[in-house]
């Protein structure tokens, strides 16, 4: 057999010793202790000792979102950052990137995903579809052929939506922030 | 004498013909000009590779087919295999130690059956279960471990696994680890000595990232077949499924996406979904090719052989091969990662005094010239000790600031500080005093 410990001593003076915890773990604990969120978005953890699985409320102050409050699941898993976090909106809502069972059409969040990003580009990602929603990239059809036809129309469905209404047949969630 | 002789597996040597090993033994032998001073001709390397020498080899698929005959020819006596997977007829192409008769089989039992049924001599353990059913005890037994995955999570594992093993105290926890990975006509193959070289985590952002398509031109306009098998795998079967996770090595499943992929393809004018390209997406099977295997496997043997003699110098330390586009090969040095999570957290042997608190901890880190580290969050393995942020996790562990750190981590354990100003992360080892 080759003699590798005489290469260590060598090599490697400063006794190095690694962390039992797993790079994903760690790579969490540094995204989540950095995360520099505005007072719009909040993060909740229902098991604070599981940091892997946690939801986003995000409140816009601004836009035609304003007065909602959409709520998020992050689930992130081993493989972290190699593969993104995995995000659902639970709540039914009237939004061109967000489907009826909350998939969420957010380019980071699969094709453009690269383990340089971290949770904190995720969530302002989410917050910007809320300020400009995106009709070119649409997940529920109806709602962007709607805000590129009648713009007003659009804010008008989105308000209702929001506080319950029916679109289209589809009845939506009450996302109304309580004062 | 020797014609009488029965080969006997699982008692190693007992079967040597005469000459059996004459072209090896040229090498073993004698020394040559460029061989390594430790090297030790003769009797004792050939002992040591034949007798004693234990090597894990992680997958019996593609490379593990080939790896397994190659290092039984070459002299190996005690392998052992580990797999999690079951023949599957497809498998049958190159997967040349695997017959018709064991579809359904678990691949490392049947390859460990033929091996010792064609090479006398040899004693080869299966264990039919995943890499992370063993712990510690387990790897320590090998000298060397050779890899023929498919997954970079199971590589992360096991490499983290490795490097984690080694002890400072201890120059049998160093196991050198040999990787191969094949991907149509690309290769390669690396040798990393944890904690010397670097690791696998070192290089993950070598790895293409997987093919996604957006999930607005799923759910919209699909163009390709794997647009509509993507929409049935992400879009449908949650909706249609819920909770229930889909497993990808249930037919049933598979059947199900296709049948939904197909339905999808036939309304947006799509051809090409097949029973066996659905598998193929949801699975992220890249097409395997048997010479590659068998260029990047012999390439690993070759390597345990040089590293387990000593006989010429090894691979140091990535060796990648380029078949797309005429052949391309190149080898070069893959430096460690400052940064990288796993084999470069920069660790340190820290005095705690067993009456100091949490928060007097994090004053003496944040005033040590060699830290540099401002507002550190810390946690110990599976349990957090303080969080400066989110304001949530802030408040939950607030408590611990007054506790005394000696009531929350053992002596000699490990603290995992990250902190804005720190590049990766640090990691402390609790001394007591």
């Amino acid at each position: 057999m080759i003699k590798i410990w005489s290469m260590k001593k060598n090599e490697d003076q400063a006794a190095k010793k690694k962390p039992k915890t797993s790079a994903a773990q760690i790579r969490v604990q540094k995204d989540l202790t950095e995360l520099d969120l505005p007072s719009t978005m909040k993060t909740h953890f229902p098991d604070p000792a599981d940091l892997l699985n946690f939801t986003l409320t995000i409140t816009p102050d601004e836009g035609m979102y304003k007065g909602g409050s959409f709520l998020f699941t992050f689930k992130i898993n081993a493989n972290y950052p190699h593969e993104p976090p995995k995000v659902k909106c639970e709540q039914k809502i009237y939004h061109p990137n967000v489907d009826l069972a909350g998939n969420v059409c957010l380019n980071i969040l699969r094709e453009d995903w690269k383990p340089v990003l971290n949770l904190n580009s995720v969530m302002v990602g989410l917050q910007y579809l809320f300020l400009e929603p995106n009709a070119d990239d649409p997940l529920n059809k109806e709602a962007a052929e709607e805000l590129k036809r009648n713009r007003e129309q659009f804010i008008y469905n989105v308000k209702s939506s929001m506080r319950g209404g029916t679109i289209k047949g589809e009845k939506y969630d009450i996302v109304i922030k309580e004062q | 004498m020797m014609a009488a002789a029965v080969a006997v597996n699982g008692t190693a040597s007992s079967s040597d013909w005469d000459g059996r090993y004459y072209h090896v033994d040229q090498i073993l032998d004698r020394p040559g000009p460029r061989t390594d001073p430790s090297f030790l001709a003769g009797d004792e390397v050939k002992e040591f590779l034949r007798e004693k020498c234990k090597i894990l080899v992680i997958g019996a698929g593609g490379l593990g087919c080939e790896i397994l005959a190659n290092l039984a020819l070459s002299g190996f006596k005690d392998i052992h295999v580990i797999d999690m997977d079951t023949i599957d007829i497809s498998n049958l192409n190159r997967q040349f130690l695997f017959r018709p008769k064991d579809v359904g089989n678990s691949k490392a039992i049947v390859a460990a059956e033929f091996i010792m049924n064609r090479v006398p001599g040899v004693k080869v353990t299966p264990y039919f279960g995943k890499i992370q059913d063993k712990d510690e005890d387990y790897y320590m037994q090998f000298n060397l471990i050779i890899c023929g995955l498919d997954s970079v999570e199971a590589r992360r594992w096991i490499n983290a696994t490795l490097v984690n093993m080694v002890d400072p105290e201890n120059p049998e926890s160093l196991k050198p680890l040999i990787d191969g990975g094949t991907e149509g006509f690309k290769g390669q193959a690396r040798v990393i000595l944890p904690t010397v070289t670097s690791c696998y985590e070192c290089s993950l952002d070598m790895l293409n990232k997987p093919t996604a398509f957006p999930i607005c031109t799923i759910a919209n306009t699909p163009r390709l077949p794997e647009h509509c098998i993507e929409w049935a795998s992400v879009l449908e079967w949650p909706r249609v499924h819920g909770e229930k996770k889909m497993d990808t090595d249930n037919p049933e499943h598979i059947s199900w996406l296709y049948q939904i992929a197909l339905a999808r393809a036939k309304e947006f004018k799509i051809e090409g979904v097949t029973y066996s390209l659905t598998q193929g997406v949801v699975k992220n099977i890249i097409p395997a090719i048997a010479s590659t295997n068998a260029i990047i496997a012999a390439s690993c043997c070759n390597e345990a052989f040089k590293i387990a003699t000593s006989s010429a110098a090894y691979l140091n330390n990535y060796f990648m091969l380029i078949g797309t586009d005429s052949v391309y090969s190149y080898t070069f040095e893959h430096e460690k990662r400052q940064d990288c999570p796993v084999c470069g957290g920069e660790s340190l042997d820290i005095t705690v005094n067993k009456e100091w608190t949490v928060d007097r901890l994090i004053e003496v880190l944040v005033e040590r010239q060699d830290i540099q580290v401002k507002k550190p969050s810390l946690s110990a393995p599976g349990k957090q000790i303080y969080f400066q942020a989110p304001p949530q996790l802030e408040e939950a562990t607030r408590p611990n600031l007054e506790k005394k750190v000696s009531e929350l981590v053992p002596d000699g354990g490990e603290i995992t500080v990250t902190a804005t100003t720190l590049p990766f992360n640090l990691s402390l080892r609790v001394k007591y005093i």
